[in-house]
C-alpha cells in the first residue's frame, strides 16, 4: 500500500540565486532518506517559488521493507572450544549482533564451516518515522548564507512561516522555529489566500487557483512565451540573457510580462551602458531591432496578474528615467576627466597589498607588453600602439561609470579613449585587453589587444603565485584559472610563436625589476608550468580523449599551439585510420628496445641486413622533413611522415634479430632504434595510448 | 498625500503596533541605523520597539540642489522591532496600504539585499522592497551589531521618504515634492542643499576636520574609561560624520581609508560591548517590565 507524500516549506522571500540549488538539495535529501530507510517510492517532483520549497513523492510505501539477512560469524573451529562450548569469540559475535547463540546455524563456505545468525527485521509504518525524517531533511538543508530571526535558536536561508507535511491526507507533525506543520498552504502574497491541501496530488492545482505557478519549468515557459509573443506583436528582438531569466523566474510566483518606454534622447549614451543599467539595476530585458540596435523600450516581468499594468509600466518608466539620468550624468562628467589625471589617480588604488597599486600594475603591464611585442617582432606602428594601450588600459577604473558598473570596464575605456582622440587601434585594444572575459567569450582580435591582454593576465597570475596565492579546489578568488585559460586561447587563436617558459620569464623578470620576489623563481616557474599544464589538458580534453591528452602532454607543452595540434592530429588518426593501431604498435616495439641502447649514433657501415638498411634509409628520408613539420606546428604532416615508417619497422622486426651475438652489430641496431625513438618522443609518448 | 501627512501616517501606524515614537537624534549621522535608539538598543536581550524620522546626512551625495534625485540630506523613516514579529512582512505591507498603496494595483517585491556597515561592525540579511521597480524600503534582520551577535534578532525597516513621496505624488524632481499644501520640499531644503554641497566640496577646512576627528576619537575613548556609553557614542557619531566630510572632500586616500574605518569600528565595538555590560548591571530593566518575548 502506498500514499503520496508532500512536504512544503513556506518562507519569506528567498534570494533568487539560492533557489535552484535548494531544489536539488531537497530532492536529493528526500530520496536519500527514503532509500536509507528502505521505503519504496515512485516519482519525485520538486517545486519552488520565492516563498516556497516543496517536494512531492508519489506512491510512498506505507511500511518499510522487511529485512532478512544472514550474518557470517567465526568458523566452527573458533566458535567452539575444546569442550564443545561456545567460545568467547562466538559469544562476542552473538552480542554484537544482538542475538542469542542458540540461534546460530552452521553453513559451509569454501570447505570451512562457519557460524551464521539469521536476522530479520520487520519494517515499521512509514508514518511513525516520517516526522523525524522530514525534520532531519529540513535541518540538513544548507545555503550559502543563513540567518536567525525572532527569538528562535535556529538558522535558515530566510524565516520559515508555514509548513505543509502530508502523507496521504494525514498531517505529519513537525515543528521548527515556532512553526507547526499543517495542511494549509498560502497562495500569492496579494492575489491568493490560505488554502487547505486535501491530498498531496492536489498541490500544484490548488496553488494555481491561488495565483501561484509552482512548477519551475512551467513558470519559465510562461515567461518565455509571453516575451516571444510580445516580440512578435511589436516586431522586436528582446534580448533574454539566461542568467537574468533565471533570476526573474525566482522573483515571481505568477509572471506577467509587460513593457515600457524611455526617452529617445538617452540613446546617445553607449548602448552597453543602457543595457547594463536596465539589466543590473532593474532586471529588465532590453529591446533591440533586427540590426542589434537598442530601441527605447524595456520588458519586465510583474509578480502578479494582468490588472493595472499601465500603472506598473508608468512606475517602472519613472524609475528607469532616474537611473538613465544618472548614467547620462556620469557619462558627461567622465568625459571631462583627462586621461592623464585618471592615470595619476590609479596610483592610489590598491591592486593588492603585497603587489602594489594599480599604477604599479600598469608599469608592469607596460614592461611585459614591450617585451612581448619585441618577441613577436611586431612592426613599429603596432609596437607604439601596444605601448600606449598598456599605459592607459586601466584609466577607466577611476570613472564614475565604471565605479557604478564595474562590468563596463574596458567598454567605457574604449569609448572615452576614442572621444579623447586616441587612435582606433588603441581604443579597441583597451576593450580587448580584458578579453576573453568569461568562458566562451571572444579573444582579442588585434595584435595590440592580444599582447596587452597577455601582459596583464600573466602579470596577475605570476604576481599572485609569487606571494603564494595559488588556486586550490574551488578557491580562486582572483579568477586566475580563467586568466590562464585566456592566455592559452589567445596563443592558440593567433598561433603566436611564444612559448610558455618565455612568457613566464618575462613576467618574472618584470616583477623582480620592481620588487623582491617572496619565493624563488624556480618554485614559481614550476607552479606556473603545472598550472598552465592543467589548463591545456582541460582545453584538449574538450574534444580529445584523455589517453591522447596524456600522450601528447608527455612530449611537452611549452609550445601551446604545437601540443594542441599534436593532440588533435593524433585523435584524428585514431578515429580515421584503420591500421593506425598497428602503426602505434610498431612504434611501441621501437621504443621498448630503444631503452636498452646506450647511444643513438648509427654507423651505416655496420648495417648488414637489407631490412635494417632499408629502415635506416626510410628514417633518414623522413626525419628532416618530420622535424621541419613539427617546427612549423604542422602536426598532421608530422604524424603522416612518422606513419610512413610503419612498414619498414614491421619488416625490420620480422626479419632482423636485434639482439645479435656480435656486440657491435647489436649496439648499432639498438642505436638506430634509439635515434628513431628520439623522433617519436617529439610527438607523443605513444605508449600512453589505450586501445579498446 | 503630502510629505508631512506621510510622516504622520507612518508614526500613527507604528504607534498602533506598540512602537514608541521618538524624535530625530540631534547628532549628525549618515543613516537612521546610527541613531542610538537603533544601534545600541538592538543589542542585548531586552525587547524594543521604536519608530522615528531620521534626517540623514550623506556629504558625498550632495549635488548643489541640481540633481533631481540626490541629496546631501534625506529623510528616513526608521522602525525597529525586537524581537522581529512572525508576521512582520504583513504588518509592513499594511503600512503601505495606509500610505495609499494598494498592493493589487502595483508590483511589490522583496528582492535580496544584504546590509553591511563595516564601520559599525554590523550586518544583516533581508531585502530591498520594490514598488513597481523602485526601491522604497530596506528591510533587514540584524544578525550582528557592534560585533555582537543579536539575540533576539531585531528587524529594521527603513523607508526612503523622498523616493516614496516622489512616487505617491508623481513628481520627477525631489524639490517639487509637496511638504504641506503650498510649501514644497525645495522651499524648505534647496538652500541648505546648495550651501552644504558648496561647503563640503569646496570650502570645508580639511585641517580642522582632521583635528576634530582626532579630538572626537580621544573624547570617545575618555568617556568610555568612565563607562559613559551614550556620551561616548555621540563622539563616535561625530567621528563618523567628520570622516564622511573628509572623504567627500577627497582628503582621504584609498590606503588611509581602511585605517580610519577601522578606528571608528573599534570605538563602536567597544561602545557596543560596554552598553551590553551596563545594561546587564542594571539587570536588563526592559525585560522585567514584562515585555513578553515572542516565540
Amino acid at each position: 500500500m502506498a500514499k503520496d507524500l508532500l512536504f512544503e516549506i513556506g518562507l519569506e522571500e528567498m534570494p533568487a540565486r539560492f533557489i535552484r540549488g535548494a531544489m536539488e538539495q531537497l530532492r536529493d535529501r528526500m530520496i536519500k532518506w527514503l532509500d536509507e530507510h528502505l521505503i519504496q517510492h515512485g516519482d519525485v517532483a520538486v517545486y519552488a517559488t520565492p516563498r516556497r520549497l516543496a517536494v512531492l513523492v508519489k506512491e510512498v510505501a506505507e511500511k518499510q521493507k522487511d529485512v532478512h539477512e544472514e550474518v557470517k560469524g567465526p568458523s566452527r573451529k573458533i566458535a567452539l572450544d575444546e569442550n564443545g562450548q561456545w567460545s568467547k569469540a562466538a559469544l562476542g559475535f552473538a552480542r554484537s549482533q544482538g542475538a542469542d547463540p542458540d540461534q546460530f546455524t552452521f553453513k559451509e563456505l569454501g570447505g570451512t564451516e562457519y557460524v551464521y545468525v539469521s536476522k530479520s527485521q520487520t519494517g515499521v509504518a512509514t508514518s511513525t518515522i516520517l516526522s523525524a525524517g522530514l525534520l532531519d531533511i529540513l535541518q540538513a538543508m544548507n545555503f550559502p548564507k543563513n540567518m536567525r530571526w525572532g527569538s528562535y535558536d535556529f538558522k535558515f536561508v530566510r524565516p520559515i512561516r508555514w509548513i505543509v507535511a502530508l502523507f496521504g491526507s494525514d498531517i505529519i507533525d513537525i515543528e521548527v522555529a515556532g512553526v507547526k506543520s499543517g495542511n494549509i498552504t498560502r497562495g500569492h502574497r496579494f492575489l491568493g489566500k490560505e488554502t487547505v491541501i486535501g491530498q498531496p496530488a492536489d498541490y500544484v492545482e490548488a496553488l494555481r487557483k491561488g495565483y501561484v505557478i509552482a512548477d519551475v519549468d512551467e513558470r519559465q515557459q510562461l515567461i518565455q512565451q509571453q516575451i516571444n509573443s510580445l516580440a512578435q506583436q511589436q516586431g522586436w528582438n528582446i534580448s533574454v540573457k539566461e542568467d537574468l531569466l533565471e533570476e526573474v523566474l525566482f522573483l515571481v510566483e505568477t509572471p506577467t510580462v509587460l513593457y515600457g518606454t524611455f526617452e529617445e534622447s538617452f540613446l546617445h549614451i553607449p548602448q552597453e551602458v543602457l543595457i547594463t543599467s536596465m539589466r543590473e539595476h532593474q532586471r529588465y530585458f532590453p529591446v533591440l531591432n533586427d540590426q542589434g540596435e537598442l530601441l527605447p523600450y524595456f520588458v519586465t516581468v510583474r509578480n502578479g496578474n494582468a490588472e493595472h499594468l499601465d500603472v506598473i509600466a508608468k512606475g517602472n518608466e519613472k524609475v528607469l528615467r532616474a537611473r538613465l539620468s544618472d548614467a547620462k550624468f556620469f557619462y558627461e562628467e567622465d568625459q571631462r576627466l583627462d586621461i592623464k589625471d585618471a592615470l595619476s589617480k590609479l596610483e592610489s588604488i590598491v591592486f593588492h597589498e603585497e603587489l602594489g597599486t594599480v599604477g604599479d600594475k600598469v608599469r608592469r603591464i607596460r614592461r611585459n607588453a614591450e617585451k612581448l611585442a619585441a618577441l613577436l617582432d611586431v612592426n613599429t606602428g603596432v609596437a607604439e600602439s601596444v605601448n600606449r594601450t598598456a599605459e592607459i588600459c586601466k584609466f577607466d577604473l577611476v570613472t564614475q561609470m565604471v565605479y557604478e558598473f564595474p562590468e563596463l570596464q574596458g567598454v567605457m575605456g574604449e569609448d572615452y579613449a576614442r572621444k579623447a582622440g586616441e587612435s582606433d587601434a588603441v581604443a579597441k585594444a583597451i576593450f580587448e585587453h580584458y578579453q576573453p572575459r568569461f568562458a566562451g567569450d571572444a579573444v582579442p582580435a588585434s595584435e595590440e589587444g592580444s599582447i596587452v591582454s597577455m601582459a596583464d593576465k600573466i602579470d596577475t597570475i605570476t604576481g599572485c603565485f609569487s606571494i603564494g596565492i595559488v588556486p586550490t579546489g574551488s578557491q580562486d578568488p582572483y579568477g586566475l584559472r580563467r586568466q590562464a585559460a585566456g592566455i592559452v586561447q589567445i596563443i592558440l587563436e593567433h598561433k603566436l610563436p611564444v612559448t610558455l617558459p618565455a612568457l613566464f620569464d618575462i613576467a618574472l623578470e618584470t616583477h623582480q625589476h620592481f620588487h623582491d620576489l617572496k619565493r624563488t623563481k624556480d618554485e614559481i616557474r614550476k607552479d606556473l608550468a603545472d598550472f598552465f599544464g592543467l589548463r591545456i589538458k582541460k582545453t584538449l580534453a574538450d574534444h580529445v580523449r584523455y589517453d591522447v591528452v596524456d600522450a601528447v602532454i608527455a612530449s611537452g607543452y611549452e609550445d601551446v599551439v604545437s601540443v594542441i595540434a599534436r593532440g588533435e592530429a593524433l585523435m584524428a588518426a585514431i578515429n580515421g585510420l584503420e591500421d593506425f593501431k598497428t602503426t602505434v604498435e610498431s612504434f611501441g616495439r621501437v621504443s621498448n628496445l630503444a631503452s636498452k641502447a646506450s647511444t643513438e649514433k648509427v654507423r651505416s657501415d655496420l648495417l648488414t641486413e637489407p631490412a635494417e638498411s632499408r629502415l635506416y634509409e626510410a628514417w633518414k628520408s623522413v626525419s628532416g622533413e618530420y622535424r621541419q613539420a613539427l617546427q612549423e606546428r604542422n602536426a598532421p604532416e608530422a604524424l603522416r611522415l612518422l606513419s610512413n615508417l610503419k612498414d619498414s619497422i614491421t619488416v625490420f622486426f620480422d626479419t632482423v634479430m636485434v639482439m645479435a651475438e656480435d656486440e657491435t652489430i647489436r649496439a648499432n641496431r639498438l642505436a638506430l632504434l634509439k635515434a628513431m625513438d628520439e623522433d617519436l618522443k617529439q610527438f607523443a609518448d605513444f605508449s600512453k595510448l589505450v586501445w579498446a | 498625500m503630502n510629505f508631512q501627512q506621510m510622516i504622520l501616517t507612518l508614526q500613527q501606524f507604528w504607534a498602533e503596533q506598540n512602537c514608541i515614537v521618538v524624535q530625530p537624534y540631534d547628532v549628525e549621522k549618515g543613516a537612521g541605523t546610527l541613531n542610538p535608539m537603533t544601534f545600541l538598543r538592538s543589542i542585548g536581550p531586552e525587547p524594543w520597539n521604536v519608530a522615528y524620522v531620521e534626517p540623514s546626512r550623506r556629504p558625498a551625495d550632495g549635488r548643489y540642489g541640481e540633481n533631481p534625485n540626490r541629496l546631501y540630506q534625506h529623510h528616513q523613516f526608521q522602525v525597529i522591532l525586537k524581537p522581529s514579529p512572525d508576521n512582520i512582512q504583513e504588518i509592513y505591507l499594511e503600512s503601505l496600504v495606509r500610505l495609499g498603496i494598494n498592493p493589487l494595483e502595483h508590483d511589490i517585491r522583496f528582492v535580496e539585499d544584504n546590509w553591511e556597515h563595516p564601520g559599525l561592525g554590523a550586518w544583516g540579511l533581508g531585502w530591498e522592497v520594490w514598488l513597481d521597480g523602485m526601491e522604497i524600503t530596506q528591510f533587514t534582520y540584524f544578525q550582528q551589531v557592534g560585533g555582537i551577535e543579536t539575540n533576539p534578532v531585531a528587524v529594521e525597516i527603513t523607508y526612503g521618504m523622498e523616493r516614496l513621496a516622489s512616487y505617491i505624488q508623481e513628481k520627477e524632481n525631489v524639490f517639487d515634492l509637496e511638504w504641506v499644501n503650498g510649501t514644497t520640499y525645495g522651499d524648505v531644503f534647496h538652500q541648505p542643499e546648495y550651501e552644504h554641497s558648496k561647503y563640503t566640496f569646496e570650502t570645508s577646512d580639511v585641517k580642522m576636520l582632521f583635528t576634530l576627528f582626532n579630538m572626537y576619537e580621544q573624547e570617545a575613548s575618555k568617556a568610555m574609561e568612565q563607562h559613559l556609553v551614550f556620551p561616548a557614542y555621540d563622539y563616535v557619531l561625530k567621528c563618523s560624520h567628520t570622516f564622511n566630510l573628509l572623504d567627500a572632500r577627497g582628503a582621504i586616500s584609498v590606503t588611509e581609508r581602511t585605517g580610519y574605518i577601522t578606528r571608528v569600528r573599534n570605538l563602536a565595538r567597544h561602545v557596543a560591548a560596554t552598553y551590553l555590560e551596563e545594561r546587564e548591571k542594571l539587570g536588563f530593566p526592559m525585560l522585567k517590565k514584562g515585555g513578553e518575548i515572542h516565540g
